[in-house]
């Protein structure tokens, strides 16, 4: 291992521009001749639009132009789309309704947009949008699931009857059921995944610019795939062509999935620019980000788990139903069917998994990915059953997992999913040692002593990354390719650029992508430059989410680094006189091993582009491009155990440690990894503990700030125990598994498992609130051991 | 409209603003310095810290005529030319990803491990803690963010 390349934890090389105040996000861009767009919602979850009075509004000072729905769809600009068509068990396809990106007839959650406002300045335009008179009519409102689904639920789409988009299934269910049957102990639970806003720091932005000129749009925006954006923008909602449309995404705040989704805003943007001919600006608040944004999860589900005289587990049975709100955002069909379904094997050795999921409408925010997307949701499911399952039968929660441990590679699943390697009870042990597993029964006699409920938990979760084989995604519904894109461009004095289709918004990509290059071609990290987020500069990309952009995007590196080195030993070979064979590559030369031989890595590069001598047929120039399509889905596993202690008294929890014991395969850069770790596992206890939106019955959001969404702070948490036990994924050519969403990923099971162990009561459902669980202390009589 | 003069980051300046302009939208929209940012509407995520006469302040809590008079500074001054203790601690220990939130969290860190010193009690790893109650960060798990402010403070 070089000091910079893979495996060294290298300092970040984009630190500097955001340690200084010098990044450049959305907001902080002013293009010339811009005014300010400010939209007007809808403060009703569900209502007809009758009539929109834009005069007073009109006449304000400042206001260029009062826009809405009617005039949008009149002007050819079409209805968001859902990209992954999921079909019923029936055969029938989903339940897809119309989404305009501004409603002109219904308005379906609070926060839809029915107008905009273009005014000079942003308090203008905000003004002004205050003052546009809707005139609505009130509908009834389903707010939840159990309120989407009962009998006499308000039809929210049409074209859904009962609220319904699909009725979709997955496995086999008699044989399931016959397992189910013959099982000598069977656990049931019902399981609940609370509904999170995702809450980016940086919230959505938009530049919208049109040159009349040329007819030609730009749109900086906060987006993970620009190039995904500018796709859906052009081929579905045809604001404009491709080839007119440059979409860029400059520093980006964070995402975690929430700036996958192309949103209405960027769209009316988009067209304002070209009604107006201004350039239009629009920032999203932190109230109007959890009004808009899409959220996360929000399963209901029913799960019973069946189990052999030995403890093997015989079959497993899950019927979930899911809350989309109140549209079908981008990827929102595949999060609770192929991304959580085909995970419910879990670590585990099932014989027969089968799965049902209910697709529900609902008048709230759309739902789609968010950090783990699914694979949360069923590691929620699998670890919290199989907890409950030992402490059931009375077996150690450790020892049945080991019992039941995937341990021969490949492995199918009856999920579809194959894995291929991992040690599973390595990092079990792993995770048990920096736990002090065997010492945590004194620990709890002494906290027991003071009053306290101490209890610890373990999770093994595994997860499916590296998103994915474009024929495997395409049979099952996606409307996209999942493979990515890169150039080397190799420049005449040796330093590289590396354009990339994957998108950093906080993962270190300028950074890690370096080292891979640095390492391969022998050159310093700071002759690299990563050039990525700019539709102009790099031909396609399907972007960063899923845990995709070490295994797919650095793939696709790699592989346009094999195809430079290719050129460069000829071009070596034919300079130095020798064959290619006998050239190494390293220590910025290329060099004829066993001699004296050799040219500087910069005279190559010179060489390619003077082109003075070069070997006979062989085009000037070094730069080569490359489309990597993963073999298979990648499989990060770990073992992640918290202990807490619980006063009795008022419920509050303290985690008093995490421990985390992750296989992600071959690592980069260690120090990005476990950074990558700690926010995860800081998200995945904001779920278990902290976060929730609630709804009122008639569809108004109480958690609208953070006043009234609990984001876990500083002192919230612990600092956590990270620790590495990897296997190399055998299906790409780095090694790598992925490790964005894993901490989101195992926390929430491993820390209701532990809360629940120190209570005595399995029956807790997250958020693991203070009062949730002194109230459940207190109906359960549970007696902690000093008393 | 009223006129307002104060001192950002060691340079003179006064413009017209509208009374209700909050002191980080001048700074953003009039002076340009776009590196304190806005993480949300009801002061509580921090993203908008700058000192004010020397102590952390929440920009979007103060209207920019109260900083009338005022010696700002925002994070574009925290240095010359080479970086603060607490910036190069944040690079060493990777205590920022997206670095949203990194301005207001350096210029906090700042601003406790002064205080800190000036009454002589140690900044240990759960008083950090306890005073990043008003900084949010979605990325890091703050575990990052502790230890950049504790190899700061042993640095300033």
């Amino acid at each position: 291992m070089s000091s910079e390349g893979i495996g060294a934890p290298v300092k970040r090389k984009e630190d500097k521009r955001f340690t200084t105040g010098k990044g450049k996000y959305t907001d902080d861009i002013r293009m010339e001749n811009q005014a300010y767009a400010a939209f007007v919602r809808s403060p009703h979850a569900h209502a007809k639009v009758k009539g929109i009075n834009t005069s007073v509004a009109e006449a304000m000072d400042g206001v260029i132009a009062v826009l809405n729905g009617a005039e949008l769809t009149g002007d050819g600009i079409g209805n968001i789309i859902c990209g992954w068509a999921i079909s019923s068990k029936d055969g029938s396809p989903m339940n897809m309704g119309a989404w305009p990106a501004m409603a002109s007839e219904t308005v379906r959650y609070t926060g839809d947009a029915v107008a905009v406002v273009v005014a000079e300045t942003k308090a203008q335009a905000r003004a002004a949008a205050e003052a546009v008179d809707v005139d609505y009519e009130e509908l009834p409102v389903a707010a939840n699931i159990e309120a989407a689904l009962a009998s006499n639920a308000p039809q929210i789409h049409e074209n859904a009857p009962g609220n319904v988009i699909y009725d979709w299934e997955i496995g086999e269910k008699d044989a399931t059921d016959a397992a189910l049957a013959g099982a000598a102990h069977i656990t049931e639970m019902d399981i609940t995944n609370n509904r999170l806003a995702p809450n980016a720091m940086e919230a959505r932005a938009a530049i919208a610019t049109f040159d009349e000129s040329d007819d030609h749009y730009t749109l900086y925006t906060t987006s993970q795939n620009p190039h995904v954006a500018r796709l859906v923008l052009s081929a579905f909602y045809a604001v404009a062509p491709e080839n007119k449309l440059r979409v860029i995404a400059p520093d980006v705040g964070g995402g975690f999935g929430s700036k996958i989704y192309i949103y209405p805003e960027e769209i009316v943007c988009l067209w304002a620019s070209m009604k107006t001919k201004r350039s239009i600006k629009w920032t999203s608040d932190r109230s109007e980000a959890f009004l808009t944004d899409a959220h996360g999860r929000d399963h209901i589900t029913k799960a019973k788990m069946g189990f052999d005289a030995n403890g093997k587990i015989v079959g497993f049975k899950v019927a979930t139903k899911a809350n989309f709100g109140a549209y079908m955002s981008l990827f929102s069909s595949a999060v609770p069917t192929y991304l959580y379904a085909t995970l419910l094997s879990g670590t585990y050795n099932i014989p027969n998994i089968y799965c049902e999921v209910l697709a529900v409408y609902s008048n709230t925010n759309p739902v789609d990915a968010y950090r783990g997307a699914g694979r949360p949701e069923a590691s929620y499911v699998v670890e919290r059953m199989i907890e409950t399952a030992a402490r059931e039968m009375g077996k150690d929660p450790a020892e049945l997992r080991r019992e039941n441990f995937v341990r021969e590679f490949p492995h199918q699943t009856p999920v579809i999913m194959n894995y291929d390697s991992g040690d599973f009870e390595g990092n079990l042990n792993q995770a048990m040692t920096a736990a002090d597993w065997s010492g945590f029964p004194a620990r709890k006699a002494e906290a027991a002593a003071r009053g306290k409920m101490r209890g610890i938990g373990m999770a093994c979760y595994i997860e499916a990354c590296g998103i994915a084989p474009s024929a495997a995604v395409g049979s099952l519904g996606a409307g996209v390719g999942l493979w990515e894109s890169a150039e080397v461009r190799v420049n005449p004095v040796g330093t590289i650029e590396v354009l990339t289709g994957s998108h950093s918004h906080g993962q270190g990509h300028e950074t890690t992508f370096a080292q891979v290059v640095a390492e391969r071609f022998g050159v310093p990290l700071d002759s690299i430059n990563i050039v990525h987020g700019d539709t102009d500069k790099v031909q396609f990309g399907m972007g960063t989410y899923g845990s995709r952009s070490g295994p797919v995007g650095l793939s696709a590196i790699v592989k346009a680094c094999d195809k430079v080195e290719v050129k460069v030993r000829k071009i070596a070979a034919h300079l130095l006189e020798c064959n290619e064979d006998e050239l190494t590559i390293g220590d910025s030369q290329v060099k004829v091993e066993g001699t004296n031989k050799a040219l500087g890595w910069h005279e190559v590069g010179l060489a390619a582009y003077t082109a003075h001598n070069l070997p006979a047929d062989m085009e000037p120039g070094l730069k080569e491009g490359a489309f990597y399509d993963p073999e298979n889905f990648t499989f990060p596993m770990g073992c992640f155990i918290a202990e807490v202690e619980v006063d009795p008294d008022t419920g509050v929890t303290e985690i008093i440690k995490f421990v985390a014991s992750d296989d992600f395969g071959v690592i980069i850069n260690p120090m990005i990894v476990e950074g990558q770790v700690h926010g995860g596992i800081a998200q995945g206890i904001g779920q278990a503990m902290f976060e929730e939106v609630v709804y009122d019955d008639n569809g108004q959001q109480l958690s609208g700030s953070y006043m009234d969404y609990t984001m876990p702070r500083a002192d919230d948490l612990p600092s956590f125990v990270v620790e590495h036990h990897n296997t190399r994924c055998t299906t790409n050519p780095l090694g790598i598994k992925g490790c964005g969403e894993a901490g989101a990923i195992g926390t929430p099971p491993a820390i209701i498992n532990a809360i629940t162990n120190a209570i005595g009561d399995n029956n807790l459902s997250m958020p693991a609130t203070p009062s949730k669980v002194w109230a459940l202390i207190q109906s359960s009589g549970a007696k902690i051991a000093a008393e | 409209m009223t006129t307002v003069s104060m001192t950002v980051n060691g340079k003179a300046v006064s413009s017209d603003v509208e009374d209700r302009t909050l002191l980080v939208d001048f700074i953003r929209e009039q002076l340009r310095l776009t590196g304190t940012h806005v993480g949300c509407d009801t002061s509580q995520c921090g993203a908008c810290v700058v000192h004010v006469n020397g102590t952390a302040m929440k920009s979007c809590t103060m209207l920019a005529v109260s900083a009338n008079d005022a010696d700002i500074t925002t994070i574009e001054g925290v240095a010359n030319d080479d970086l603060h203790p607490m910036q190069k601690a944040f690079n060493d220990n990777h205590g920022l990803q997206c670095g949203f939130c990194t301005p207001g969290m350096i210029m906090s860190g700042i601003d406790m491990v002064n205080r800190y010193k000036a009454e002589g009690k140690k900044l240990d790893e759960t008083a950090i803690r306890h005073e990043l109650e008003g900084n949010i960060c979605r990325c890091t798990g703050y575990h990052n963010i502790v230890k950049s402010i504790s190899q700061a403070a042993g640095e300033m």
